[in-house]
């Protein structure tokens, strides 16, 4: 999840290569297949098997359990705050990088791209030397009764920070590769910032923009590093589901991690099929 | 309405390029800017549209200056060399989207782009997207688009560059037609001289951002000022001349010294029209073979090699090429009958020189 987007919105697949398949072309395809049956199919398949080994009604026991039940929705609430802050976010920062130029531009590109290249963990631990009892503002925090590490405040910045690259990424390359002449079409004809970014640009990125938004909203909902820092791991209040997972899984439960990690698994699917009919739909649109 | 630009500079990083530049465009002109590719001419365009600011200079409308009055305001309609539709609008939104941003009634909307689509025969595609239009059909959109608010002035840069050669002398036709019935000023830039001189009443000429020459399409052609202009619009033979023993000469040509001394140099230009050829070897001064005849219509192009290989470009009609038994390869005989000063050893541009009687000049001769 961590890799970098591709810009797959926007540039179609070159046609394949036509002509008669050698032994060669079969056993590239064949290692395709083999390699990503053992390390991606087999392992998703082997969690629902695990989850349901004991039959449906452990099962749903455990999706139902209060805490659980806690992760979920503190997971959701993490989700609907970070993922349309890092939309807005994503949507400025694209534009103002894909359409103009300006002092410290490659400066921001290399900082969007900062989260990917460090440690999740690391993440974490720096809201926690910031924002911690012993942090660099900590005490003023302490004494203003503002609590951001170990709550949800604190979980929040920590998803901002990882999930912050995933809609710029997506943007930037359909941004760059439009210009900026429909924009000025619209400014000529009259229309304001606001109107030709409403009815012109938006529109125009609309499929890019939604799976920046699924694959940030994937991230948000499956991030357990940087999370992990700065959560505290207070059942029922402070976990989120992969929290959730990993502390059931180290209580040597044999159903309930599996069946909490069939929620973030079928997020996985979900979000897989999203990006298929989205590429699906942007490569007739053209 | 009526344009003025005023000294105007625009610099991008450091080159300049637009460089201090001066010109006026009358209430209800059509004008060309032409010059070659990065000589200004498109940033001119955009300058007048409110795309760029000026870095110094004044832009003025109706005697106003206008340097500070956003895009929106300037009430221009603006068509873009890669046309800019909206891709996920229909013809009839794209040519709606002006009104709509204005906030007429939808009535009258429909009705404006009803009228639009008859006067560029678009009916019948009002509910297409762009990618399902073809070149010229996406460049009438662009028009359309860009005429329905009812603009003052209709800028258009390089309209003509995209669609093929029957789509383009079409569109020529039409966009003259255009300025006829809506009398709407229009400045359009080109790099193509025989499109600014077919369609033009006026034509300012760009080079490295500097205006060269402003004119008529005969002006420029028949009175170039500079040896760019002369070489620019329309073709030219160019020379540079040497005076030797009292006359000015290249190779085998021969002409008068200017009051030049020996040993000092000229450079002159002449038409391929000025270039008159026989068939007869002694029917004029110069001998020649004639190395390749270009068909160009109603008119052809000769190109004669002289003895010491220098090429000659000349131009005949179809009749006379056939009366006269004209060939590739054979021997012809050439006299210059006019021809321009470019530039003497110290003084730019002098004038037209004729040499045998006076020149009837022949417009049109662009290629």
């Amino acid at each position: 999840m961590s890799a970098l987007p591709n810009p797959i919105l926007t540039v179609p697949n070159p046609p394949p290569r036509q002509g008669k398949r050698g032994r060669f072309h079969w056993l590239l395809v064949g290692v395709a297949v083999l390699f990503s049956t053992v390390f991606l199919v087999l392992p998703l398949v082997n969690v629902f098997v695990q989850a349901l080994s004991a039959g449906l009604g452990p099962y749903w026991r455990a999706l139902v359990d209060p805490d659980t039940l806690s992760a979920i929705r503190l997971t959701l609430m993490i989700a609907v705050i970070t993922v349309p802050l890092n939309a807005v976010f994503g949507v400025a920062a694209s534009w103002a990088i894909a359409k103009f130029e300006f002092r410290g531009r490659t400066f921001l590109l290399s900082l969007i791209d900062l989260p990917f290249s460090i440690s999740p963990v690391v993440a974490g631990i720096l809201f926690v030397l910031l924002f911690g009892a012993n942090g660099l503002l900590g005490h003023w925090l302490e004494v203003h009764h503002i609590k951001i590490i170990f709550a949800l405040p604190g979980m929040v910045f920590a998803t901002i920070f990882v999930t912050f690259p995933y809609v710029a990424r997506e943007l930037i390359p359909i941004m760059r590769s439009q210009g900026r002449e429909q924009e000025e079409a619209a400014l000529t004809l009259g229309a304001n910032g606001w109107e030709t970014f409403w009815h012109v640009t938006l529109p125009s990125i609309k499929w890019g923009l939604f799976y920046g938004i699924v694959l940030c909203n994937a991230r948000a909902m499956g991030e357990f590093g940087a999370v992990a820092v700065v959560s505290g791991h207070i059942a029922g209040l402070t976990d989120t589901l992969p929290l959730r997972v990993e502390k059931l899984y180290n209580e040597f439960d044999p159903v309930a991690p599996f069946a909490v990690a069939t929620l973030l698994a079928l997020l996985a699917v979900v979000t897989m099929v999203l990006k298929a009919a989205l590429e699906w739909k942007t490569r007739h649109e053209q | 309405m009526s344009i003025e630009l005023k000294n105007v500079v625009k610099h991008f990083g450091k080159t300049p390029a637009v460089d201090n530049v001066s010109f006026t465009v009358n209430e209800g002109e059509l004008i060309a800017l032409l010059g070659p590719s990065g000589s200004g001419k498109t940033t001119v365009l955009r300058l007048i549209a409110g795309l760029e600011g000026p870095a110094s200079g004044g832009i003025f409308v109706r005697g106003e200056q206008v340097n500070d009055l956003p895009v929106q305001r300037r009430n221009i309609g603006f068509v873009f060399q890669s046309y800019a539709l909206f891709k996920h609008m229909t013809v009839f939104a794209n040519i709606a989207f002006g009104l709509k941003i204005k906030k007429w009634p939808s009535a009258r909307i429909e009705a404006r782009v009803n009228e639009l689509a008859a006067l560029l025969d678009l009916k019948g595609l009002l509910n297409r997207y762009p990618h399902q239009l073809s070149g010229g059909q996406r460049q009438r959109v662009a028009i359309g688009r860009a005429l329905a608010p009812g603009p003052n002035v209709l800028l258009l840069d390089e309209p003509f560059a995209a669609v093929d050669a029957q789509i383009r002398q079409d569109l020529r036709q039409w966009l003259v037609r255009i300025h006829q019935d809506l009398k709407l000023t229009i400045i359009f830039v080109t790099h193509d001289q025989e499109e600014a001189m077919e369609v033009s009443d006026r034509i300012i000429i760009f080079s490295k951002g500097r205006v060269e020459q402003i004119g008529s399409p005969q002006e420029v052609y028949e009175k170039p000022v500079n040896e760019f202009v002369a070489r620019f619009v329309g073709v030219m033979n160019v020379l540079e001349l040497e005076v030797r023993q009292g006359a000015a000469r290249h190779e085998e040509l021969e002409f008068p010294s200017h009051g030049l001394a020996d040993g000092q140099k000229m450079r002159i230009g002449f038409r391929p029209y000025a270039v008159q050829v026989s068939a007869d070897e002694a029917a004029y001064r110069y001998r020649a073979v004639l190395r390749r005849t270009y068909f160009l219509g109603v008119m052809l192009r000769l190109e004669m090699e002289l003895p010491s290989g220098l090429i000659i470009r000349s131009r005949i009609s179809k009749e006379d090429y056939a009366r006269h038994g004209l060939a590739d390869g054979r021997p012809v005989s050439f006299q210059i009958k006019s021809y321009r000063v470019l530039s003497k050893e110290d003084e730019p541009f002098g004038g037209e020189v004729s040499v045998a009687h006076s020149t009837e000049a022949c417009l049109g001769d662009g290629i």
